[in-house]
């Protein structure tokens, strides 16, 4: 019986469907079962793919739980006081926070004041000056900087960088501020070759192929035709990069630039080699120091003590607060960018 | 405004309302797809003919903030009903793009990819299900001695023709087209008009156009959309000489659009 | 002297610059690993792949740390991986435009730059204070903590990569989500995918921090993932910083084998992404 369009659906035998349209609806029944049994597998794998995300999100939870449970001994023992004692006496287990602190902010402003400048003009470079067969090479080469393991940058700050700086290039420093009034206890001696400049220095190297690439990266996503008007007006490649470019990308840059200060403040092994890992604040910075991540890579281990030990996450919990801070900044700085070039 | 339904319809449209989030695309849409008769959507841009068209398959299914009101009876089943298989639904209702989309297989697997997810069949069976597909979109002549390479290697016009390969291949009732000849040239599109005046023999055909004189040389029947409203609705001949409505005399004489 | 000449001075002098700035960051790439390829060549025999790490003043090999570093960074690129794709997955695909996506993308990228010291930190008060003492699987654990980051943030670019026609194409045949996904969006993506996982790969090889105090470090030769193990890069620290001239030595053999390692993996990155671009 063929039903009608127009009849309404209760109303409807399912057996005379299957009978008068046969062919057509025994097919639908065979696929509707193969289907079914799919739709088991389809629930099965969104679950699996959702919880994958919560654990994510839970791994974060717990870092950050397990860095304050660890720290609460720390924390009751010496409050606040933590960031303001420059101490660390194992012995007499008084631990304070200060050397670690501000080796740490030292090494990556020093990083920074050199990374940035130098990487904004690799990226300048490999935009507008270098010859075009050579930018992928170039490029390349820069990135492979980026990949390079921080305990390689350690074992050749240790033998070669330093050894070298000791030999040649400290002394003159010393000698050449030495009458200079704020320079020369920036620069007192005597000549370790390590220390907090080293180690400013080579978490530079470290930091600048990051900040290169992330902005040539974000210059070139300025508009051809943007920079051609400007052409068109007769300026020069510098000022085209200057009034052009710069601006144009400096949320990006900005975001780019905080990225790789993050990467600075969090970097162990370099600095573990090169920083001479004394609890010390010194007036110079030829002087050797420490900073949270080598105290904890230095001491972890040979910790005795809960007390100890808790001082050491301590810091380690006061490192990731400071990172996570100029993350979320970073973070925050490229997402304007993607939405306004969006 | 609407063809009466008789026994020789296979798709009717009752009352279809359309909402992406709180606007409303699709006001009231009533009209019938005559079983192997091909009907066309005709209407300027933002009209709401894709919507309609993707509504025939549950299409927007996959977005959130789209939803249907309204039936579209399928061979008396109302297939807007949420207890509706929409898989089993797809499969016998199939879609062809505007852009041809290979997937990133050889050509054979391409068409059999479909067709094993719902037969299990011996090789030799596959091979000749593979090769009726392909010559039920005129494809097999120049493909059978390269059907183990990429699908992504064909020209434009030859995916296309192998999207509509792998939808015929698992034996739907209704074809749905989407605008497409507009990403080929003319050649291409001559060679799909000819085939969906030869599929009609089988299934039962819609097409989205916005070239008005496609539709007047593949469609029996037309409705013209304009801004979420079917304006007029009927067979195809009439329409372009005779329009009841003046809106469609304006659009097809091109006062507008 | 006209304006336009003290532009142009002015053009060419930040050229220079920056001329310098390329020159400045190749030489140290060049004085890098010039150094790593000299100082760790002298070290390269056939007994640092067949023997152990020798106490101060033996001779010996690297073979356990070797073999500690294949270990643990293969498990823990196993098990970092599928949690990380199909967190990608999620985040692409079935959470396209959900809240909690957002969340997960941001506390990703926080955990991808989150200092590594900071993870084996974790670790070690998940398991190796329970366990009551270090042990290759928690090393390996870390290591995956540290995979996934990098998985997840390439399976997602490289997922919503995928254009929208070719999943509509296969949702028109029927197919259920999950296919969808796995036999259509997967396979368009593959080659992304692949290079999401060498990439992480590259990036733990040589990490150092993380094992250093989970999976700390063996003298002899183990696979007892219950009990320490062996690490190039926890070798390479070790002997580095130790007094002993042959173990400096087999230090700068280690590093060049694990810088050697991480280049391969980032090239055979790279060629297979821009293989893909290509296309």
């Amino acid at each position: 019986m063929e039903h009608r369009v127009d009849q309404p659906v209760e109303d409807i035998d399912v057996s005379d469907l299957v009978l008068s349209v046969a062919p057509e609806r025994a097919v639908e029944a065979d696929r509707g079962r193969v289907l079914a049994r799919l739709a088991l597998v389809d629930a099965i794998f969104k679950n699996l793919t959702r919880s994958a995300a919560i654990i994510v999100l839970l791994l974060l939870g717990g870092v950050i739980f397990s860095l304050v449970h660890g720290s609460l001994p720390a924390i009751r023992a010496f409050g606040l006081g933590f960031l303001t004692t420059q101490s660390w006496n194992p012995v007499t287990e008084k631990f304070g926070a200060v050397a670690p602190i501000y080796g740490t902010v030292a090494t990556s402003l020093i990083a920074m004041l050199i990374a940035v400048p130098v990487g904004l003009g690799v990226a300048v470079f490999l935009t507008e000056l270098c010859p075009h067969a050579l930018r992928r090479p170039i490029g390349v080469a820069i990135e492979l900087l980026a990949g390079i393991p921080s305990i390689i940058y350690g074992i050749w700050g240790l033998f070669i960088l330093a050894p070298f700086l000791q030999q040649h290039v400290q002394p003159a420093v010393i000698a050449a501020f030495g009458g200079v009034p704020v320079l020369s206890t920036l620069f007192a001696g005597p000549p370790y070759g390590i220390g907090i400049l080293t180690a400013g220095f080579i978490l530079a190297i470290m930091v600048l192929p990051f900040v290169a690439s992330i902005s040539r990266d974000v210059f070139e996503t300025v508009p051809p035709v943007l920079k051609e008007a400007a052409a068109g007006v007769g300026c020069t490649t510098w000022e085209i990069v200057r009034y052009v470019v710069i601006p144009y990308t400096r949320v990006g840059v900005i975001g780019g630039v905080m990225l790789g200060l993050g990467r600075a403040l969090g970097e162990t092994m370099a600095v573990t080699f090169v920083i001479g890992n004394a609890h010390k604040v010194s007036g110079s910075l030829l002087a050797p120091g420490t900073t949270i991540s080598a105290t904890i890579a230095n001491e972890f281990t040979e910790a005795v003590g809960d007390l100890y030990t808790s001082a050491l996450i301590e810091l380690g919990l006061i490192l990731f607060v400071i990172t996570f801070i100029v993350l979320a900044c970073a973070r925050f700085m490229l997402m304007r960018l993607e939405r306004k070039g969006g | 405004m609407t063809v009466s339904p008789d026994s020789s319809t296979k798709v009717a449209v009752r009352g279809l309302d359309f909402y992406y989030g709180d606007t409303r695309a699709l006001n009231s849409i009533s009209l019938t797809l005559r079983a192997n008769k091909v009907t066309a959507f005709i209407g300027p841009s933002g009209c709401g003919k894709s919507t309609l068209l993707r509504v025939l398959n549950r299409m927007y299914d996959l977005y959130p903030k789209q939803r249907a009101e309204g039936e579209v009876i399928l061979d008396g089943e109302n297939i807007l009903d949420p207890r509706v298989d929409v898989n089993v639904l797809r499969s016998r209702v199939g879609m062809v793009f505007q852009k041809p989309t290979p997937f990133p297989m050889t050509i054979y697997e391409n068409i059999a990819f479909g067709i094993r997810l719902y037969e299990k069949l011996s090789k030799s069976a596959l091979d000749d299900r593979v090769e009726e597909a392909l010559r039920g979109a005129a494809l097999w002549g120049e493909v059978k001695d390269k059907l183990h390479t990429s699908g992504l290697g064909l020209s434009g016009g030859q995916q296309q023709r192998l999207c509509i390969a792998r939808t015929v291949a698992i034996h739907p009732e209704v074809i749905l087209f989407d605008e497409p000849c507009s990403a080929l040239d003319p050649i291409s599109t001559a060679k799909i008009e000819e085939l969906i005046d030869e599929l009609t023999e089988r299934y039962t055909l819609a097409i989205v156009t916005h070239n008005m004189q496609q539709a007047v040389r593949v469609s029996d029947y037309t409705a013209f959309m304009y801004l979420g409203d079917l304006v007029e609705f009927g067979d195809t001949d009439q329409m372009f000489t005779n329009p009841r409505e003046k809106k469609t005399q304006d659009y097809i004489t091109g006062r507008f659009g | 002297m006209s304006i336009y000449s003290s532009r142009r001075r002015t053009n060419f002098f930040a050229s220079s610059l920056c001329w310098g700035a390329a020159l400045f960051g190749l030489g140290w790439l060049l004085l890098i690993l010039g150094a790593l390829v000299v100082e760790g060549a002298k070290g390269l025999s056939p007994a640092v792949f067949t023997q152990m790490t020798p106490p101060p003043g033996g001779s010996g090999g690297l073979l356990n740390a070797i073999a500690g570093s294949l270990v643990m960074t293969l498990i823990g690129v196993a098990i970092g991986t599928p949690l990380g794709m199909l967190a990608g997955t999620y985040m692409a695909e079935y959470g396209r435009y959900s809240k909690l996506t957002v969340v997960v993308r941001f506390i990703n990228d926080v955990l991808l730059s989150a200092p590594s010291i900071v993870i084996g930190l974790f670790v070690y008060e998940i398991m190796v204070a329970p366990m009551g003492h270090f042990s290759a699987i928690s090393g390996t654990v870390a290591l995956a903590i540290l995979v996934i980051p990098v998985v997840v943030r390439t399976t997602e670019d490289m997922l919503l990569l995928v254009p929208g026609s070719l999943r509509e194409a296969a949702a028109a045949l029927g197919l259920p989500r999950s296919y969808v996904i796995t036999r259509v969006a997967y396979r368009a993506a593959k080659a992304g995918l692949i290079t999401g996982v060498l990439l992480a790969v590259a990036r733990v090889s040589g990490e150092t921090a993380p094992l250093l105090f989970t999976a700390l470090n063996n003298q002899f030769w183990s696979t007892d993932l219950n009990a320490p193990m062996a690490s190039l890069p926890a070798v390479i620290y070790q002997f580095a910083l130790s007094p002993y001239k042959d173990w400096q030595q087999l230090a700068w053999t280690g590093a060049l084998l694990v810088t050697a390692t991480v280049l391969a993996l980032s090239v055979a990155a790279r060629a297979l992404s821009s293989q893909r671009t290509s296309k």
